[in-house]
C-alpha cells in the first residue's frame, strides 16, 4: 500500500514537472516562420524601405510607448501604468549601448514576432507582440530600417517597476504558453484584398485589441469576445466595442465614418477623446486614405457580439428631479456651445451631444472625464486648431455632474443609463490623483 | 447661476482657510507642490461665443483664467492678458512637455502642436483689459517693507538680484519672455516660487529663476508675494521692449524659441 502511494506520488510529481516543462517550452519556443531576411538592397530601395518603415512606425504608434512627452523620439522612458506595476518603454534608437544599435534585422523580427529580446529574454506583453506577431517579415524589416535612421540617444532604458511576482520575467513563459501564439496572418482568399489589408492593420500593427478587447485578470486579451470593448486596464478610460452593435458599437457607422475618425479625430457624432485622441494624434492621422478605409471595411464586417444586444429594460432611468437639475445645469454651462437642442454648432467646433457615441456609450466614464477635466479635440491636418471643452470639475460637485451627465444621456432621443454621484466620485478619484 | 457661484466661492473659502492655517512661510513651498483647483465664478454672457473664433477655441482656458484671460476671480488662477507672448508660449510648451508640472494644464494641452500653442499665447498677449485694484495683503508693514527691498534692491550679500533687474523697473516684464509680476494673486506668486524650489516649475537652462528661488527663505517668499500682489498698476503697464536693458544673469528662457 505504502509502495502504491509512493509510486502514485512520484507519478503525480513527474506529471507536474512534465506539464510545467511543457508549458515552459511552449512559452519560450520560437516560431521560425519567415525568419530569413531578404537580399541586400540597392540605395534607392533602402530609401523606399525607410519611408515605408516610417509610415509603419506611425501606424503601430511606436512612439506612444517609446517616446516620453517632450523627450527625444524613440529614446524611451514613457511610463505605461498597468495593474501589475509600471513599465517603461525602452530606448529603441540605434545607440549601441542604450538602444538597439547592435541588433540585427533578425533580432528585431524576433522581438516583434516572438516577443523576445536580442539576448533571448522574454518581453513583457505591454509590448503588444501578441498583435505584432502578425506583422509580415517585409514590414518588420522596413520598420527596422527606419529605426536605424532615427537619432541615437544615450539615455538608458528605465527599469520596470513591477510588483512581485510579475517582476519575475521567467514566469512570462507560462503566461505566453497560455495566451500567446506566434504566427503570421494568412490572407483569407474569400475576402477582398482591401478587407485583408484592413484585418492585417487592425489585428497587427494597429493593435486595436490592446484597448478594445476585454482583458482577463492576468492582463491577456480575450480574443474570443472579439473587439467587444471594455475598460482599459490601468487607464480608467472606456474603449467602446468596435463590433457592429447599434448603440455602443459601430452599427451606425460607415467604413468612411471610421476612416474619417481615424484620420481627422472627428466623425459624424463622435470626437476621439482620451487615449483614442492620443492614438489619432500620434498614429492614425498619418494613415493613407486607402488604409483607413480598409480598416473601416474590415471592422464593418465584424459580427455583433452578445454585449451588443440592446437591453432597454436594463437602462437606469434618471428621476424627474435629476432631469430637472441636470437640465438647469445644462442651460447654464453647456447650451452656449452644444445648444439647447443638443445639436451642437459649427462642423468642427461644438459637437452634437444628441446621438453622440461617447455620450450614449454603455459606460459613462469617458463623458464624466470630459466634463471633469475638459479636452481639446485632437489637432489633425483636417482640424489643426481644435476648440477646447472647458473643465468643470472645479466648479461642479459630484452630484451636479451626475445630474448633468444623466441629463445629456437621456435627452434628445439619447437613452443611456443614469449616473450616480458615486460614479462621478470614482472617476474623479481615479483621474485626479497625482 | 447661484449654484455655480456658491460652489466656486466655497472652493475659494476652503483655499483661504488652508492659507490661514499655514502662517509659516513654508506654506508657500508646500503650495508649489499642490494643485489648487478653483475656477472663477463668472460665466461668460450667454451667446457671446461664436464658433471658429479664437475666443471660442480657448474657452477651455478662459473657464479658469477669466474672459480674455483677465484672471480668475478666485485668487489663484493668474491673468494671461497682456503677458509677453513668448512667455505664455513657453509656459504652454512647458506644461505640455512636463517641464512645468500641473496636471490640469498638461491634460488639456496634450498633443496640441507648437504653432497652435503660439497662436493661443499671442491671442492672450494681445488682450488688453483693465487691471482691477489690488487688495493690500493683510500682513505687517515690516513684512511689506522686506518685500519691497528685495523686489527693488535685491540682496547683494546673498547674491540675490532685485526683481526689477530682470522684470523691469515697472515690474511689467521684458520682451520676449520675462513676465510682469504685478496684478497676480498673492497665493499664485508664492506657489510659483515654491514650485521652482521643488522642481515642479522649470525653464530652459540656464534656469535663472530657479537659481533665484533657491536663495529665497520662506520669509522672503511670504514678503515678496505680499508686496508684489499689493502693488497698484500704473498704466501703461506692459513689458519693456526686447533689449531695453541687460539682465544681471543669463536666462535660457529669453533665448528659447
Amino acid at each position: 500500500m505504502k509502495r502504491i502511494v509512493k509510486y502514485g506520488l512520484s507519478i503525480l510529481v513527474a506529471l507536474g514537472v512534465l506539464s510545467a516543462a511543457t508549458l515552459y517550452w511552449m512559452g519560450t519556443r520560437d516560431d521560425d516562420a519567415l525568419a530569413a531576411t531578404g537580399q541586400p538592397l540597392e540605395a534607392a530601395d533602402t530609401a523606399a524601405l525607410v519611408a515605408q518603415g516610417r509610415y509603419l512606425a506611425r501606424l503601430g504608434n511606436c512612439m506612444g510607448c517609446h517616446t516620453a512627452p517632450g523627450g527625444q523620439a524613440y529614446a524611451g522612458g514613457t511610463p505605461i501604468p498597468t495593474p501589475f506595476g509600471t513599465l517603461y518603454g525602452p530606448n529603441i534608437t540605434p545607440d549601441a549601448q542604450a538602444g538597439i544599435g547592435n541588433w540585427s534585422a533578425d533580432d528585431f523580427w524576433r522581438a516583434l514576432h516572438n516577443g523576445k529580446s536580442k539576448d533571448g529574454r522574454l518581453l513583457y506583453p505591454a509590448f503588444p507582440y501578441t498583435e505584432y506577431t502578425r506583422v509580415s517579415r517585409a514590414d518588420a524589416d522596413a520598420l527596422f530600417a527606419y529605426l536605424r535612421t532615427v537619432e541615437p540617444s544615450r539615455q538608458p532604458s528605465r527599469a520596470h517597476e513591477l510588483e512581485f511576482p510579475y517582476d519575475q520575467r521567467g514566469l512570462l513563459a507560462f503566461w505566453r504558453a497560455l495566451y500567446f501564439e506566434p504566427g503570421v496572418m494568412e490572407p483569407d482568399a474569400a475576402q477582398s484584398p482591401q478587407w485583408n489589408r484592413g484585418r492585417y492593420l487592425v489585428e497587427g500593427l494597429g493593435h486595436c485589441a490592446a484597448c478594445h478587447t476585454p482583458r482577463n485578470s492576468l492582463g491577456a486579451t480575450q480574443y474570443d469576445s472579439g473587439l467587444a470593448g471594455g475598460m482599459i486596464l490601468g487607464l480608467d478610460w472606456y474603449a467602446p466595442p468596435l463590433t457592429n452593435g447599434p448603440v455602443d458599437g459601430l452599427g451606425k457607422w460607415s467604413a468612411q465614418d471610421i476612416a474619417m475618425l481615424l484620420r481627422t479625430g472627428i466623425a459624424k457624432h463622435s470626437t476621439a477623446n482620451g487615449p483614442m485622441a492620443e492614438v489619432v494624434l500620434s498614429s492614425s492621422r498619418y494613415l493613407r486614405e486607402d488604409d483607413a478605409l480598409a480598416m473601416g471595411e474590415y471592422l464593418k464586417s465584424l459580427p455583433t457580439t452578445p454585449s451588443d444586444a440592446v437591453d432597454s429594460d436594463g437602462i437606469r432611468q434618471p428621476s424627474n428631479a435629476v432631469m430637472d437639475r441636470g437640465g438647469k445645469l445644462y442651460t447654464q454651462h453647456c447650451a452656449q456651445c452644444h445648444q439647447d437642442d443638443g445639436q451642437g454648432r459649427g462642423e468642427l467646433a461644438w459637437p452634437a451631444l444628441a446621438d453622440n457615441a461617447t455620450v450614449i456609450a454603455h459606460s459613462p466614464v469617458n463623458t464624466i472625464r470630459l466634463v471633469l477635466h475638459g479636452a481639446f479635440a485632437p489637432a489633425t491636418p483636417a482640424n489643426p486648431r481644435p476648440h477646447g471643452m472647458p473643465p468643470f470639475g472645479q466648479v461642479l460637485d459630484d452630484s451636479d455632474i451626475a445630474s448633468l451627465v444623466s441629463y445629456i444621456r437621456h435627452s434628445w432621443g439619447n437613452r443611456a443609463s443614469a449616473v450616480t454621484a458615486f460614479d462621478v466620485k470614482r472617476v474623479r478619484d481615479a483621474s485626479t490623483g497625482n | 447661476m447661484s449654484a455655480y457661484l456658491m460652489s466656486a466661492s466655497s472652493c475659494c473659502y476652503q483655499l483661504h482657510k488652508r492659507f490661514s492655517r499655514w502662517l509659516s512661510g513654508l506654506a508657500w513651498m508646500a503650495l508649489g507642490a499642490m494643485a489648487p483647483v478653483c475656477a472663477q465664478s463668472v460665466t461668460p454672457a450667454v451667446n457671446t461665443l461664436q464658433p471658429n473664433t479664437m475666443a471660442a477655441r480657448v474657452a477651455a482656458c478662459t473657464a479658469c483664467h477669466g474672459e480674455q484671460g483677465k484672471a480668475g476671480a478666485d485668487g489663484y488662477y493668474p491673468r494671461l492678458a497682456g503677458k509677453p507672448a513668448e512667455y505664455l508660449y513657453h509656459q504652454l510648451l512647458n506644461f505640455r512637455d512636463g517641464l512645468r508640472q500641473y496636471r490640469p494644464m498638461a491634460h488639456l494641452l496634450t498633443g496640441l502642436p507648437d504653432n497652435y500653442l503660439r497662436e493661443i499665447a499671442t491671442y492672450f498677449a494681445d488682450q488688453h483689459v483693465p487691471y482691477p485694484s489690488p487688495a493690500r495683503a493683510a500682513v505687517s508693514a515690516d513684512m511689506l517693507e522686506h518685500g519691497r527691498v528685495l523686489a527693488m534692491e535685491g540682496d547683494a550679500a546673498r547674491g540675490l538680484p532685485a526683481c526689477v533687474a530682470c522684470h523691469g523697473a515697472t515690474l511689467g516684464g521684458l520682451s520676449p519672455a520675462i513676465p510682469g509680476l504685478l496684478g497676480l494673486p498673492r497665493d499664485y506668486i508664492g506657489a510659483q516660487i515654491g514650485a521652482w524650489i521643488n522642481g515642479l516649475r522649470r525653464a530652459a537652462p540656464p534656469d535663472c529663476m530657479a537659481d533665484v528661488a533657491n536663495k529665497l527663505t520662506p520669509e522672503d517668499i511670504g514678503a515678496l508675494s505680499a508686496w508684489l500682489s499689493s502693488r497698484p498698476i500704473v498704466t501703461p503697464y506692459e513689458p519693456a521692449p526686447a533689449g531695453a536693458f541687460t539682465l544681471p544673469v543669463e536666462c535660457g528662457s529669453q533665448m528659447q524659441h
